[in-house]
């Protein structure tokens, strides 16, 4: 119990904070101040960016309007720097940085306003929503983020458990991710595609190959946590290695699984968002962003790689919230 | 497996099992379930080869050798014996064949993915990184800032930004070598501002006492501290690099590279190929990391990951 926890009954109860609670709001701003002022930072750089980056296209515009430009004729400022231009017109090229249709950067309110348009302005159903896309590759990120973290479970037991498997299993695991699995991609979905594999398996393998690494590294190292002491005890009361793995080694696991797990289900997105690349998708984020790649909607490249990122956070959060539960019931975190 | 555990007289029962083997191989069967069972005798004799070498000094060489030279033998007799159609799987004898027949196009997509690519945005990312790792190093407040910035960044997919890169740089290996700084930037630099930042009170005092100079202190002490970090970022950032590189060639490519040779030859089905340039691609990515590790071991001998083995 917290220092001012009153009864229920007394006097005054139910006003102010119980005392947990305003011990983590009073931590609160030490931790979200500096992280607030690196993103407020990173905004302001972000919009001076456009300038440069946009004066090009700004310039033409105010040409097509009558305004006058310094280097008046496009053939002069193609060759020239953003920054030049926009020194050499500094009103136009600011004025006209921000709101531009296809912009080469577009300004952070149009991508936020292209996400709001995108998830909370058009129904679920609808063709272009946001949120639809994201459903489509949380399918697969999820099937892929269950099959590699269960077999990257597997081998960490098979690692901790054989020598040999140990010995020559695993710097060929340590392998595999020097592979660019990504490269493979679109090998593994044209092929599964001939012998009539569709849809969210071959996605979901490659979202699986990507996430049993960081798993199996995670828990052989976890599974090998159990001091000494404990393990002797185990075999003084002569447990089998099963009944070692399931009441010492898998419970002193725990922590380190979840924080492989956070890093395995962000590349297991990664991976499906990669696999929507090479089958030409009509849906699904990295659909979205292959189309806008080829139509040059930036504004609609840069709020899908904002949708990836929030589908990201949300699933590590996810994860740290059930880690948190647990390693709480299981008293392993305060 | 505990039958041979036990038995310490390994010679016998190899040779038994190969005895038993060789007549299997000699009669060739038509019925698949004789395949299978073939394929598993290759498996166990080779197995228990590998549990007896486990045991002798080479293990930790020869066992990962022979592990990989199993999966080899097995890929290619099951090529062999099922007739898998080179479209699904090419066996490792085709793939080799299109390698050495393709070396000089090969090379030339090394040189344009990894060297001109990855190795350069590489090199960039990770220099910017570390030199914007010890500028911010020096703020406590920054650090508190960057730090959840920068984990959450480097657990983004990146690799979605490759379409922006390639319409802002061009096609050519400018673009490539910029996703790969971006996408190489946030893990080194989260890993070398944890461990700029990971020395003990202790350690700190013995420098005051030693009235070290605050340049002092970070080349001895803070830089010495946060190398294993660094390092870890490092590895991982070889990888990103060459997935980094190879993807962004998706997106657009001159006529040679890695990424270009695997998509064009897919769409080809001329998957021998398609393999030979993963082989090229996996065998440097291992390179690579195995350089770094190397460099590792050679200045970091004295941390307790680096010790006790071989």
């Amino acid at each position: 119990m917290a220092i001012d926890d009153t009864p229920l009954s007394a006097p005054g109860a139910g006003i102010g904070r119980s005392g947990k609670v305003a011990l983590a709001l009073r931590g609160l701003p030490h931790r979200i101040g500096p992280v607030l002022a690196v993103i407020a930072a990173l905004i302001a750089l972000w919009y001076l960016a456009c300038i440069p980056m946009n004066a090009q296209n700004a310039l033409m515009l105010a040409e097509r309007e009558g305004i006058a430009v310094t280097p008046a004729t496009a053939q002069e400022r193609r060759d020239m720097s953003g920054i030049a231009l926009a020194l050499a017109t500094p009103d136009q090229a600011v004025a006209r940085a921000f709101g531009q249709d296809r912009p080469r950067l577009p300004s952070p309110h149009q991508v936020v306003e292209e996400l709001w348009t995108s998830t909370v302005g058009l129904k679920v159903t609808s063709k272009r929503s946001l949120v639809r896309h994201a459903g489509i590759t949380l399918a697969p990120t999820l099937l892929g983020f269950l099959i590699g973290s269960l077999a990257g479970i597997a081998l960490a037991v098979g690692i901790v458990h054989s020598r040999l498997m140990d010995l020559s299993v695993m710097p060929w695991a340590i392998a595999s991710q020097t592979i660019p699995i990504l490269a493979i991609a679109p090998m593994i979905i044209v092929v599964l595609n001939s012998i009539g594999i569709q849809g969210v398996l071959p996605k979901a393998i490659i979202s699986a190959y990507l996430s049993f690494f960081p798993v199996t590294v995670g828990m052989v190292k976890g599974l090998r946590a159990p001091s000494a002491s404990d393990l002797d005890l185990m075999r003084t009361w002569n447990a089998s290695a099963l009944r070692t793995l399931l009441t010492l080694r898998l419970p002193t696991s725990l922590p380190y699984l979840f924080a492989s797990l956070k890093i395995a289900v962000a590349a297991a997105l990664v991976g499906a968002i990669v696999g929507e690349f090479p089958t030409g998708a009509v849906s699904g984020l990295g659909a979205r962003l292959l189309a806008g790649s080829y139509y040059g909607q930036t504004v609609q490249i840069w709020s899908a790689l904002f949708g990836a990122a929030i589908v990201a956070a949300l699933l590590v959060a996810t994860i740290g919230v059930i880690q948190r539960v647990t390693l709480k019931r299981m008293g392993l975190a305060g | 497996m505990s039958w041979a555990r036990r038995n310490q007289n390994w010679l016998p029962w190899v040779g038994g099992t190969a005895l038993v083997a060789i007549p299997i191989f000699l009669f060739p069967a038509a019925a698949p379930a004789w395949d299978i069972l073939r394929l598993l005798i290759v498996w166990v004799v080779l197995w228990q080869w590998n549990t007896y070498l486990s045991r002798t000094r080479f293990g930790p060489i020869a066992s990962p050798l022979l592990f990989g030279l199993t999966l080899l033998i097995l890929w290619e007799m099951a090529c062999r014996l099922f007739a898998i159609p080179s479209v699904i799987l090419p066996p490792p004898s085709a793939i080799a064949v299109a390698l050495s027949e393709n070396t000089a196009i090969l090379w030339g997509d090394w040189i344009q993915t990894v060297l001109k690519g990855a190795v350069s945005g590489w090199l960039i990312g990770s220099a910017a990184a570390i030199a914007t790792a010890l500028l911010v190093a020096r703020s406590d407040f920054l650090r508190r800032g960057l730090l959840p910035v920068g984990n959450f960044v480097a657990a983004l997919p990146i690799v979605g930004t490759a379409p922006i890169l390639v319409m802002w740089f061009g096609f050519g290996w400018e673009s490539k070598a910029a996703v790969v700084v971006v996408m190489v930037f946030f893990p080194v630099l989260v890993n070398t501002v944890a461990g700029l930042a990971d020395t003990t009170a202790m350690q700190r005092d013995l420098m005051r006492t030693y009235g070290a100079t605050p340049t002092q202190t970070l080349r001895l002490l803070n830089i010495t501290a946060a190398l294993p970090f660094v390092f870890n970022g490092l590895k991982i950032a070889t990888t990103l690099a060459l997935i980094g590189a190879i993807v962004a060639e998706f997106f657009g490519s001159p006529t040679f590279g890695l990424g270009f040779r695997i998509s064009t030859e897919v769409g080809r089905l001329n998957l021998p190929t398609v393999w030979a340039a993963i082989t090229v691609a996996a065998v440097t990515g291992s390179l690579w990391y195995g350089i770094i590790a190397l460099i590792e071991k050679r200045l970091t001998f004295w941390h307790p990951s680096q010790r006790g083995r071989g």
